[in-house]
């Protein structure tokens, strides 16, 4: 567009007539102010408010940059969530006393006043069904079915100790993502877009890829709850517009629809001549940001232009919509300055109900369809300097038990399957403030309970929200007369796994 | 905490003796200084001791939230509040301490010399609380002010005038016609006049033609459908019911209830009372509900429900139970409850246990989130319930004198039901079941029950056995063979029938989800008994275990000799036809019995599996120690809600209608009239309207409406100068006409009028138009997808993307105010979205086709039509301009305009038609056609 920078142009007008106090006072009124004013209306612990730093805030638009509470070790966040609860037991929580155990009836003290969405009676014990080895300078202790991630083994730290609350899959998958079992509360790349704005101003700030069929809690895994739809993640898709509406109809090509914004603007700029409503600013410079995301998107999600070796690199196949697809993108949106990137991979839910969908075949042939391109990622992400500010988090939604799945009241079944369980499961993270090479947390010999550095959900996502440089207790919200936030009234911070 | 001082106040002494000299003119110098608590200290405590002093935390046991606690003995043993004396207060002292250990607020910047003199003065004045301004009852004698004359038109625009004045503003003059014309029609029917109609309006040279246009408007159908939007925002109405599973539900009878009450102009009161309680209404000569009061009721019956296998349905029964409390004290009071849950009310004087009192109103009724939504009513439409009517006519005059009993019964489907089942057509749907076990879920289109693995059984309540000898099931398998046993009044209670199944796949299998719908029925016997029982139906493997023993369609009782079979087939098969009468299940709210009635415990933390003490229906001691008799049931608690005694209905609702037409409310968080909530900016106008509308208007909310939009205020231009944006910028003084951006429906209602697409049936199930999320919502008859948003399904995990694009709430929960944003996926939406630019391909042909001859002028009439002016020569050079482009890609790449157009091949006016639909779209995008 040729002679204005209407961005410029309406921040400057919207800062005339907004003094700082006035601006403050609207808080939960329209565009910008949203942000500021919700994060001083929440600080109202005994400490003084957090004072949002000088010149971040004053912009019509929600999206705008906005710098957190205090300096962040990470920028920008991947989530990459296995959605129906990967075997912590066949993977990373090495546990050779089970093993003894394996085919004995299950203690009657693990059962007691548990509730489980399939077990029934008296289960019998499953030892692994992984061989494990230790890996790299930490010596971390890893299933035989990873081939790759020995390699990246080195960069993260292990929350091994994990629990949650939820033992059925959608609840479980919504209290990870927005610290309710519930719908209705902000998802957590929101709350951070909310908190943090959107570095590229053509992409949007929040993007969710998804393999597989959607999550089994729906697209409100990604939704914004209470707070204004724009936060919201867009879902990227592999068929159709990458994002809706982002291609022009059939018969506009790009200089038409160039020529057809300008004409728009040029009107609209005289209906701000002659009317003066600043808003008519704000929607001119929306119009110029349609139009430079239009051009921008489909670039980015267009994986093709990769070299090869990348592609094999990553086990990638353009026109797919496979993880190892989603992995790559991952990386292109992250360089490109997305805040939030979200991966769902569906499904890691091993019942072992029939043959292939044990913690054995089936789990194994989940993990060699993402080993590859999730090794690939870490070293890119590496490689390109990206990963000292980027938080990379793996998990599922909670965790299997040791004992073996008996759904059928069958304790002898050939299928090796395990049940879901809140008690115990591990996560891993990387990235941007987290230490390398490191684990935190354990369980009891059988892997059933944590034993040591037990981490909650809440204190998972206090710990991505401090690593963004958030006070997860003072990135609030109003909403029905409570200042809400991602971690409740619960979460403390895993300092132990900080660099 | 220390002790206090037990000194005397000699200050105050003196200042009674020098009072008692100086005589006359104290009062006028006493109350001129007199501390006012709303004005001067509440904004004070507020922000700077009720968080750790309030509703939530009682440090020190010390707490500003009520008189009595603020008094009351404090931790340390006493009170920090000795009215009269300020120097003996701890209160004082602690605000003064040089120990920061001591110094309040703890670990804050003090407060000002000026705050503390003013706590001072107020508590040596006697520290006297003042209710806050929502819960004190409108002045019914106010009158508007004598300001604004000339200008005038009502009451509102003396009351804004006199405001106006006070800032050194003077009003906007009126709008231009084209322009008020269109925001007037936008705000009242949610579509744009046409052409004709601002012609028609435009020439009516009466004084009052303004008025006779407001009124044609008001009595326009098209009313309702643009203020039922306002209203299901509130009432979280959606056509799933939300959680994981988020099933369809048919709840559209209650949303054209919403239109047609408005249209018909519906009092608020009734409209209210009709609502929360309408099934226990008692009409003229004690008749019971009429069907439309029951249908009423769904309003609360829009709370989400969870279907997953698994859940517990008794705790989502109380997060329903919970959601209704808060949601009626939003949507009447204008009041957050939701903090309520789990504590007392941080800033406003509500307590824990009145949530919990106010719960048990609502917490007697029948529904508890089982998937059937029972109770449901079930209802037939016009013609359904014509030829429902018909054949019982005729099975009437067919059947023996015998044979004839009075079908049980008030209404058409339930006299059906019970006639069948008197003449022997003993019929239960599997999906209609009173209780389940755990993971039974619904399949096909919820229209049979899987998930029947070993021991999965189903209750049915109040089924009359007597004379039943057999039972058959309709059912698909793929399980080599199974039993599903019936079992009386307990799982354990009596076998009755034991029937063997067998698999209808061609070889057996467990992959439940891939077996082909072919359905069998096996017979069984059933052991003889009398009565009505509870019947449990209990599915057991036989050799093989399968997750999914069989999906169950219907159970079919019969005795040895039905009535049916003594009649001719004719007969019988009418009474098949009377059968198949499709009836529409709307969910409701009914009582249960008071022998059943559930007790009601508070929460402790909000937690239902804490209960504690146990409580009765009540109001908060606020809003109830005026009343002689409180509400006891849910009924009176409706009618309290629009009676004079309620302080906060009116003004909340009031508000409301404002902020639809100016953009912003009276009260700028319509959610939230408590003290954290904006103050009025027109504090006296808005109690002015709430009595106008709740005693002389008697609740009619055209009339109110009728107020507002006649009113010079909201008649102003919208043109402002740079000088009053930097002054007003939200126009909260109202120095101008509200200029906003329409809402989602407006925005796709106006694309599909302006362009002669629009379809204007009303009523009836929702549709699906075209939705890139996903690939099922096309399958609609033609011009269904052309209906107005209003009836546009929704589903709450994947609502159509337009609408929250334009923010639109998802209608999980209740929801006071979209907040507008802007956004570049919103200019995406209205350039891209196939129903804009179908809308700019009908609004080219329009215009081709209409009279205008020249290019130039069809571009102008594009425009006319949208906006019922003319473009000024300025635009209109620069549309020429766009269409000129246009016209020279289309004649290069005329297949590309073909494209455009959806037309198969290209022919000599297809690249001008193209330019103008290109033109057309960008006119449906220009800000002036967004925004009102």
């Amino acid at each position: 567009m040729n002679r204005i920078d209407h961005h410029t142009e309406a921040r400057f007008a919207e800062a005339h007539f907004n003094t700082r106090r006035h601006f403050l006072k609207q808080s939960t009124l329209g565009l910008g102010a949203l942000a500021l004013g919700s994060l001083v209306h929440g600080c109202q612990t005994k400490t003084a408010p957090i004072p949002p730093v000088e010149g971040a805030t004053e912009s019509l638009n929600p999206l705008a940059v906005r710098a957190p509470q205090f300096a962040p070790k990470a920028k920008r966040v991947l989530f990459l969530h296995m959605e129906g609860a990967p075997s912590q037991l066949e993977l990373f929580d090495f546990k050779p006393a089970l093993a003894k155990l394996d085919g004995q009836p299950c203690p009657q003290s693990l059962l007691e006043g548990k509730r489980f969405a399939f077990i029934k009676g008296v289960p019998n014990m499953l030892g692994p069904q992984a061989k494990f080895a230790q890996h790299g300078a930490s010596g971390a202790w890893l299933s035989e079915y990873f081939e790759h991630f020995p390699k990246v083994v080195d960069q993260v730290s292990f929350l091994k100790a994990l629990h949650t609350d939820e033992f059925n899959h959608a609840p479980a998958q919504l209290f990870m993502h927005t610290g309710s079992p519930r719908l209705g509360r902000p998802s957590m790349g929101s709350w951070v877009t909310y908190g943090l704005g959107s570095e590229n101003q053509n992409l949007p700030g929040f993007v969710v890829l998804v393999s597989g069929a959607d999550p089994s809690a729906g697209k409100s895994v990604w939704g914004p709850g209470f707070l204004p739809t724009v936060y919201q993640g867009v879902q990227c898709r592999a068929k159709g517009d990458p994002v809706l509406y982002i291609n022009n109809p059939a018969g506009v090509d790009t200089a038409l629809r160039k020529r057809s914004i300008e004409v728009i603007n040029q009107i609209n700029e005289l209906e701000h001549q002659q009317l003066g409503d600043p808003e008519i600013l704000s929607r001119i410079s929306q119009y110029e940001l349609a139009y430079r995301m239009q051009a921008e998107v489909p670039e980015t999600m267009n994986i093709a232009d990769e070299p090869t070796w990348v592609h094999e690199w990553y086990g990638a196949k353009p026109g797919e919509a496979s993880f190892a697809n989603n992995c790559l993108l991952a990386r292109k949106l992250l360089e490109k300055g997305v805040r939030f990137v979200q991966l769902f991979d569906r499904s890691w839910d091993h019942h072992g109900t029939d043959a292939g969908s044990g913690v054995d075949k089936g789990l194994r042939g989940n993990v060699l369809r993402t080993d590859k391109p999730v090794t690939a990622l870490l070293q890119d992400l590496e490689q390109r300097g990206l990963l000292d500010d980027t938080l990379v988090v793996w998990g599922g939604e909670f965790g299997r038990t040791p004992m073996m799945e008996n759904r059928d009241g069958n304790v002898h079944s050939n299928f090796k399957g395990r049940d879901h369980h809140t008690e115990a499961f591990t996560m891993w993270l990387a990235g941007g403030g987290i230490k390398k090479g490191f684990s935190w947390g354990e369980t009891d010999e059988i892997g059933y309970y944590g034993v040591q550095g037990k981490t909650h959900i809440h204190d998972l996502q206090a710990t991505i929200l401090h690593l963004l440089g958030f006070d997860h207790e003072h990135l609030t919200f109003p909403f029905q007369g409570r200042n809400f936030r991602l971690t409740d009234v619960h979460g403390k911070v895993v300092r132990e796994i900080l660099a | 905490m220390r002790g206090y001082p037990k000194k005397l106040s000699v200050n105050f002494v003196a200042s009674l003796a020098a009072v008692l000299v100086v005589g006359a003119s104290f009062w006028q110098i006493w109350w001129s200084n007199r501390v006012e608590f709303n004005r001067d200290v509440r904004p004070i405590l507020n922000k700077k001791c009720i968080v750790c002093h309030g509703g939530v935390k009682k440090n020190g046991g010390f707490s500003v939230l009520f008189r009595e606690e603020a008094l009351g003995k404090t931790k340390s043993g006493g009170p920090a509040i000795i009215p009269g004396h300020a120097d003996q207060s701890e209160f004082i002292r602690r605000l003064t301490a040089h120990d920061p250990d001591e110094r309040m607020p703890l670990d804050a910047e003090p407060l000002s010399e000026q705050e503390i003199a003013t706590l001072t003065r107020w508590i040596n004045q006697g520290a006297e609380w003042e209710d806050h301004w929502a819960y004190l009852p409108p002045n019914q004698a106010l009158s508007p002010p004598e300001a604004g004359t000339g200008w005038a038109k009502n009451g509102i625009d003396r009351f804004v005038s006199q405001k106006l004045q006070t800032e050194k503003l003077t009003p906007a003059p009126e709008a231009d016609l084209a322009v008020l014309h269109r925001r007037l029609s936008l705000d009242l029917t949610g579509l744009p006049p046409t052409p004709a109609e601002h012609a028609r309006f435009r020439a009516d040279r009466r004084p009052n033609a303004y008025e006779w246009e407001v009124d044609r408007l008001l009595a326009s159908p098209a009313f309702g459908e643009r203020w039922a939007s306002l209203w299901l925002d509130l009432a979280r109405y959606a056509d799933s019911k939300g959680y994981e599973k988020d099933l369809p539900r048919t709840v559209w009878k209650y949303r054209d209830w919403v239109i047609d009450d408005f249209n018909h102009d519906m009092p608020f009161d009734q409209f209210t009372v009709e609502q929360l309680a309408g099934d226990r209404i008692r009409n003229r000569n004690g008749a019971s509900p009429t069907e439309s009061q029951l249908i009423a009721t769904a309003f609360h019956r829009n709370t989400m429900a969870n279907d997953e296998g698994g859940t517990n349905d008794e705790e989502f029964r109380n997060v329903a139970l919970l959601d209704r409390v808060g949601t009626t004290w939003e949507v009447w009071q204008g009041t957050t409850m939701t903090c309520v849950q789990c504590h007392s009310h941080p800033y406003d004087p509500i307590r824990h246990e009145d949530f919990y009192r106010f719960a048990a109103y609502f917490n007697n009724t029948q529904d508890r989130d089982i998937y059937n939504e029972k109770p449901n009513f079930q209802s037939f439409e016009k013609a359904e319930k014509q030829h429902v009517a018909r054949l019982f006519e005729w099975i009437e005059t067919q059947l023996k004198p015998a044979d004839r009993v009075r079908p049980a019964g008030r209404f058409p489907a339930e006299q059906r039901q019970s006639l069948l089942w008197n003449l022997g057509l003993r019929r239960l749907e599997a999906e209609d079941f009173d209780g389940a076990s755990r993971h039974i879920e619904l399949w096909d289109n919820q229209t049979t029950v899987m998930q029947t693995t070993d021991e999965a059984f189903l209750v049915y309540e109040n089924v009359d056995l007597s004379g039943i000898t057999g039972v058959s099931y309709r059912y698909y398998s793929g399980t080599p063979s199974s039993f599903i046993e019936l079992h009386l009044d307990s799982l354990n209670g009596p076998l009755v029938s034991r029937a063997k199944t067998h698999s209808t796949e061609a070889k057996p299998n467990s992959a439940w989800f891939k077996w082909a719908v072919k359905f069998t029925e096996t017979p069984a016997s059933v052991t003889p008994t009398t009565g009505r029982h509870t019947v449990f139906l209990v599915f057991r493997k036989d050799l093989e275990f399968r997750t999914d023993l069989l999906h169950l369609d219907r159970i079919d009782f019969q005795s040895v000799s039905p009535v049916y079979a003594n009649y001719p087939k004719a007969f019988q098969d009418s009474l098949e036809r009377l059968r198949a009468i499709p009836a529409i299940s709307t969910p409701i709210l009914l009582e249960r019995p008071a022998q059943k009635a559930r007790r009601t415990h508070v929460f402790v933390r909000g937690n239902w599996l804490a209960p504690g003490a146990e409580v009765r229906g009540g109001l908060p001691a606020i809003l109830a120690r005026h009343l002689e008799r409180p509400p006891q049931d849910r009924l009176a608690m409706a009618r309290w809600l629009v009676s004079p005694e309620n302080p906060l209905t009116a003004r909340v609702m009031v508000n409301r209608f404002w902020e639809q037409l100016f953009g912003y409310g009276l009260v700028e968080t319509p959610e939230d009239f408590g003290t954290q909530g904006f103050k009025p900016t027109h504090p006296e106008l808005l109690d002015w309207l709430a009595v106008q509308f709740q005693r002389d208007l008697k609740w009619s909310m055209k009339k109110l409406l009728r107020l507002l939009v006649t009113s010079a205020t909201y008649r102003q231009s919208a043109v402002v100068s740079k000088k009053l944006v930097a002054r007003d910028p939200r126009n909260l003084l109202l120095a101008r006409g509200p200029r906003v951006r329409l809402t989602a429906e407006q925005l796709r209602d106006q694309a599909l009028a302006v362009s002669g697409l629009l379809n204007p049936t009303m009523h009836g199930p929702p549709v699906l138009p075209p939705s890139p999320l996903s690939g099922n919502w096309r399958n609609q008859p033609a011009g269904a997808t052309h209906r107005r948003a209003v009836y546009t399904f929704w589903q709450r995990t994947n609502p159509y993307p337009s609408m929250v694009t334009f923010d639109s709430p998802k209608r999980d929960l209740c929801t006071s105010r979209r907040i507008r944003t802007n956004t570049p996926l919103q200019a995406l939406t209205t350039l891209n979205d196939t129903v804009y630019v179908e809308a700019a391909r009908h609004l080219a042909q329009r215009v081709s086709e209409g009279p205008g001859q020249s290019t130039r002028q069809q571009l102008s009439a594009g425009y006319e039509q949208v906006l019922l002016r003319k473009p000024s020569v300025a635009k209109l050079i620069l549309l020429e301009k766009m269409y000129a482009e246009g016209l020279r890609h289309y004649r290069e790449k005329p297949e590309q305009a073909a494209l455009l157009l959806g037309e198969k091949s290209p022919n000599p006016d297809t690249p001008h038609r193209a330019a103008l639909t290109l033109t057309a779209n960008a006119i449906l995008n220009l800000d002036e056609v967004l925004t009102k």
